[in-house]
């Protein structure tokens, strides 16, 4: 037992691209003993995923390795035949992938996909549905012999992870590769998922390699984490320590970018990292991260830098390793705007007793339920909530995209709204715009830049020739994009240009209130960073109001004046930011929130929802939270449904527990329900 | 606006420098370079020359009788032999290429126009507009091609335009749900809502925003098209419905001697008709490539 379940040295990949070799990989070199876990980081294009699929000898056809070793468990795995890479990822390597739904075969029931595995290491038939059902149990799904029956499509997006995992594991593996596995939940499906793999891991002794872009879920699963950069690992050591002290400037400036409790935009600018990633297979002759790095000399654009070792396992690829923490920031820290934004005249959007039922399959799903709000002008309202709260449907209501049920009222500074959007006022329609989550989708493909924007100036304010050019340019800047890239088309540009782009569109019209429906979750921390500065740039500029919808709690916590968290369609909590963020909470946003694993690591006891989101076509009688809730306090829960009540100046709160009571509560240890209550 | 001092702001770009066009060069090298496409273009290629130049190029006067002759087998004299007027067929084959060649492309461009406006109405409004176009196409998909092509020309008579008018309409609704398929995933893209969100007009929305990013399967529904029409024109000749009786025609000339052929007299039927398979082989080759290339 004392080779390591897997060792990579001096790796290096490489994809041919147009003839050219591509380097993918530069010279990686790691080691994962037996029932370690390991963390691997780093912004997209870095690598990730290539070390893993080079682990699984599943390299794209166009990628090869050129030099280098891997050995899984004493074994060289670049020398075996495909008889052997077969056997081993039969039996020695499991891979997770991101995207459960794409990992599963839809046509065939999950009970047979997963007794399959059991067959191919040579089980019997009752056997394999005998050890399929004991897995599924060990992954924590209540009623296996249910879930076997059903196919991938019929389970959540969280319940078709944890088929995943079942069968990752099941061989027993040395080496469970998981490749973000819980990039696309919510935060507390990620947090059971995460805890089902850590306890599984100590029961089945297995090496983990954990991919991650959220270093809080790397710090929680994993005990050793690697940086990669450009193909390069940057950075080495045990978490903790290098979450704690970090000696290699990327590492630091990746820290830096996450907007954390405690930092908001009325005071505080995130820190970016300037520049790019190199291209893919960029010659790199020295340090990788040279061109945007802040401490680079001389020395780092000639030389390479060695791997200084730290002690105690941390080591760091930077000349200047003892410097990194001291710096620069890329932006300065502080943001000189008014604390206060400019306020008056009444809310800019008062909704009623908005209300949404959609139809579905003859069923009334209620999206939306007796939501009331009043947004003031320059304020930013955070919408938080579970996939399926009506965040969006919210969002779109109010854009006029989806119309609410009769009898409910939007109001636009005082003047009503029409439900659809044909039927409003052009100067209503030009006041309401939008930031998507995805630009690839937001942007037409076909279209220039200057065209995308041009158009929206042309709509929505008239303007034509010189003006619009004019014009044109100055929204570039403000949201700095380069006017020489006007030209360009989307797909010459990255996530982050793109995404600038599309918030300029949502601008150029001068509208009042602008939706983000999740504007950074598709891009790197960086580029999150830099994209959450310019929306607080713009706030304060052009005294707009944001709808901000968005999973991620910091994100949301750095940009919100106020927040509603929102469940099957109606609204728990609402408050100041602070005010939400600390307690006394709605027991959903305490669940929520400690969902959230932290960078700090802080030793938070973590509040399990028992069960799933139950169906928005079926809601709970009484209180709709009162199936998961930790809290509840009784029958009361069940049969009578809580007002939104005020229960302290500014805060709202749809609770049974008086506020006092919840304040003593959550000051002590947090409940933990034993028994899931089925769904 | 005024602007934001952010020296850290990364205006200097990662711009992969025309990404785009590098990929449509791409694909057009990747086009020629493909065997397929290359065989395709030869074949069309070389009935398109004879369709434009074939009466200065023919060896001899297509419609020149010369009873004397009758009926000869491929010698010297008419390399692919003479049919039973005593016409060489080589020349005949080569001039009949130019009706065909200028019949089919405009009625798939009348199919494919038509075609695209209806799979871009229905698509983008999909509800009860969809439904009920869409029943429609079904009725008009349920009857075989040739049916209809005969009914309309026995209605109508047989004219050139009447040829095109029916191939056109029946491409239409095949083209038209091929269209709609795409529109439908398209119009999901949160671009038409960013349009609808600053009071586009629906005909913009759909013909200026949606189009240009369909139009890869267009294209490729129009190639394929394009081999069908040339062989229901063919075919239609060969039933005796050709446009106009007077000028050489490979269907025409296939069904005045396929009696000929328990004779062994089989050259009059075989020459046209590799012509037909020819074309239409040249323009499938073509139509796979694209579709191949638009795939990647």
């Amino acid at each position: 037992m004392s080779e390591p379940a897997i060792e990579l040295q001096d790796l290096e990949v490489v994809y041919r691209v147009r003839g050219v070799d591509r380097r993918v990989l530069r010279g990686v070199t790691l080691t994962i003993d037996k029932g370690e876990s390991y963390g691997l980081v780093g912004e997209s294009g870095c690598g990730k995923t290539t070390a893993a699929f080079a682990i699984m000898r599943s390299l794209p056809r166009n990628g090869r390795v050129v030099s280098g070793s891997i050995r899984a468990d004493g074994e060289d795995l670049l020398a075996m035949g495909e008889a052997d890479v077969r056997r081993l990822r039969a039996r020695t390597i499991s891979m997770v992938y991101q995207n459960p739904a794409a990992a599963l075969n839809p046509a065939i029931r999950v009970g047979s996909q997963v007794a399959e595995v059991f067959r191919l290491l040579g089980a019997e038939k009752d056997e394999s549905v005998e050890r399929t059902r004991a897995m599924l149990e060990k992954v924590q799904i209540s009623d296996p012999e249910r879930v076997m029956r059903r196919y991938p499509h019929q389970l959540s997006g969280g319940m078709q992870q944890r088929v995943v995992i079942a069968m990752a594991l099941a061989s027993d593996p040395t080496l469970l590769i998981l490749d973000e596995p819980t990039t696309g939940l919510d935060a507390t499906v990620e947090a059971e998922v995460l805890d089902i793999v850590a306890a599984l891991r100590l029961e089945f002794g297995t090496s983990i390699l954990f991919i991650g872009h959220n270093l809080g879920v790397i710090r929680r699963m994993c005990e050793q984490v690697g940086v990669l950069y450009a193909g390069r690992l940057v950075e080495e050591g045990a978490t903790k320590e290098v979450l704690a002290n970090p000696r290699h400037p990327y590492t630091v400036g990746l820290l830096r970018c996450i907007p954390r409790g405690g930092l908001s935009k009325d005071r505080d600018r995130l820190d970016t990292i300037p520049g790019y990633l190199p291209q893919l297979g960029a010659d790199l002759p020295a340090c990788v991260f040279v061109g945007r790095c802040t401490l680079a000399r001389d020395v780092c654009h000639t030389d390479e830098p060695p791997l200084h070792a730290l002690g105690g396992g941390h080591s760091s690829r930077c000349h200047f390793h003892e410097e990194a923490a001291a710096l620069a920031r890329a932006t300065p820290p502080r943001a000189e705007r008014a604390a206060d934004a400019p306020t008056g005249n009444g809310p800019v959007v008062r909704l009623d007793h908005v209300n949404k039922t959609f139809l579905q399959e003859g069923q009334q799903v209620a999206a939306l339920v007796d939501i009331n709000l009043a947004v003031e002008r320059g304020e930013t309202l955070g919408l938080v909530g579970e996939s399926g709260s009506g965040k969006t449907t919210l969002a779109r209501v109010l854009l006029g995209l989806t119309s609410p049920d009769q009898d409910s009222t939007i109001e636009l500074s005082g003047q009503p709204l029409e439900a659809k959007i044909v039927n409003r006022d052009p100067k209503q329609v030009q006041a309401l715009q939008i930031v998507f989550q995805n630009p690839d989708s937001a942007l037409n493909r076909r279209f220039s830049v200057r065209r995308i924007i041009g158009r929206a100036l042309k709509k929505l304010l008239g303007m034509e020739g010189e003006t619009r050019e004019k014009r044109l340019r100055e929204i570039a800047e403000s949201v700095r994009f380069d006017a020489a890239l006007l030209s360009a088309r989307p797909v010459q540009l990255s996530g982050g240009l793109k995404q600038r782009v599309a918030i300029g569109r949502a601008f150029a019209g001068e509208p009042q209130v602008v939706v983000c429906d999740e504007p950074t979750s598709a891009l790197d921390a960086s580029v999150q960073a830099a994209i959450l500065n310019l929306l607080a740039d713009l706030q304060a500029d052009e005294g707009v109001t944001y709808i901000f919808i968005s999973h991620d709690l910091g994100v949301v916590r750095f940009l919100s004046d106020r927040i509603a968290v929102l469940y099957l369609g109606r609204i728990m909590e609402l408050g100041g930011a602070e005010v939400v963020f600390n307690p006394p909470h709605h027991p959903y946003t305490e669940a929520l929130l400690s969902a959230v694993p932290t960078l700090e690591g802080e030793e938070r006891p973590r509040i399990k929802l028992a069960g799933e989101t139950p169906s928005a076509a079926d809601p709970p009688s009484g209180c709709v939270f009162n199936t998961r809730c930790p809290r509840k306090i009784g029958a009361i829960c069940e049969t009578e449904e809580p007002p939104l009540a005020e229960v302290e100046p500014g805060h709202f709160m749809r609770c049974h527990i008086p506020i006092e009571e919840l304040r003593q509560l959550q000051a002590t240890v947090p409940p933990q329900r034993a028994t899931p209550t089925p769904g | 606006m005024t602007t934001i001092e952010d020296p850290a702001a990364p205006i200097a770009i990662p711009i992969r420098p025309d990404e785009a066009s590098v990929a449509r060069r791409e694909r057009l090298r990747l086009l020629l370079r493909s065997p397929t496409f290359i065989i395709g273009c030869v074949l069309l290629g070389v009935w398109v020359v004879c369709a434009i130049f074939g009466t200065l190029i023919a060896p001899q006067n297509p419609q020149a009788d010369d009873i004397l002759n009758k009926l000869v087998a491929p010698s010297g004299d008419h390399l692919f032999g003479s049919d039973r007027l005593g016409r060489d067929v080589l020349s005949r084959v080569m001039v009949g290429a130019r009706e065909i060649l200028i019949m089919a492309p405009i009625a798939t461009i009348l199919g494919t126009v038509l075609g695209t406006a209806i799979g871009l109405v229905t698509g983008y409004y999909r509800g009860l507009v969809d439904e009920a176009i869409m029943r429609l196409v079904d009725a008009v998909l349920a009857i075989p091609l040739i049916i209809t092509a005969l009914l309309a020309i026995v209605a109508l008579g047989p004219s050139r335009i009447t040829i095109i008018l029916v191939i056109g309409f029946v491409f239409a609704p095949i083209i038209a749900k091929t269209v709609r398929a795409a529109v439908l995933s398209e119009r999901e893209l949160d671009y038409v809502q960013a349009a609808r969100l600053r009071n586009e007009r629906s005909p913009y929305i759909m013909f200026a925003e949606i189009l240009p990013n369909v139009m890869g399967p267009i294209i490729v529904e129009f190639t394929v098209r394009l081999g069908y029409a040339i062989f229901t024109i063919a075919t239609l000749s060969f039933l005796g419905f050709g446009a106009d009786p007077s000028i050489p025609d490979w269907g025409k000339d296939i069904a005045e001697h396929y009696q000929f052929i328990s004779a062994d007299v089989w050259w009059p039927v075989l020459f046209p008709s590799i012509a037909i398979a020819t074309l239409i082989i040249g323009i499938n080759l073509i139509a796979d490539a694209i579709a191949q290339t638009f795939e990647r």
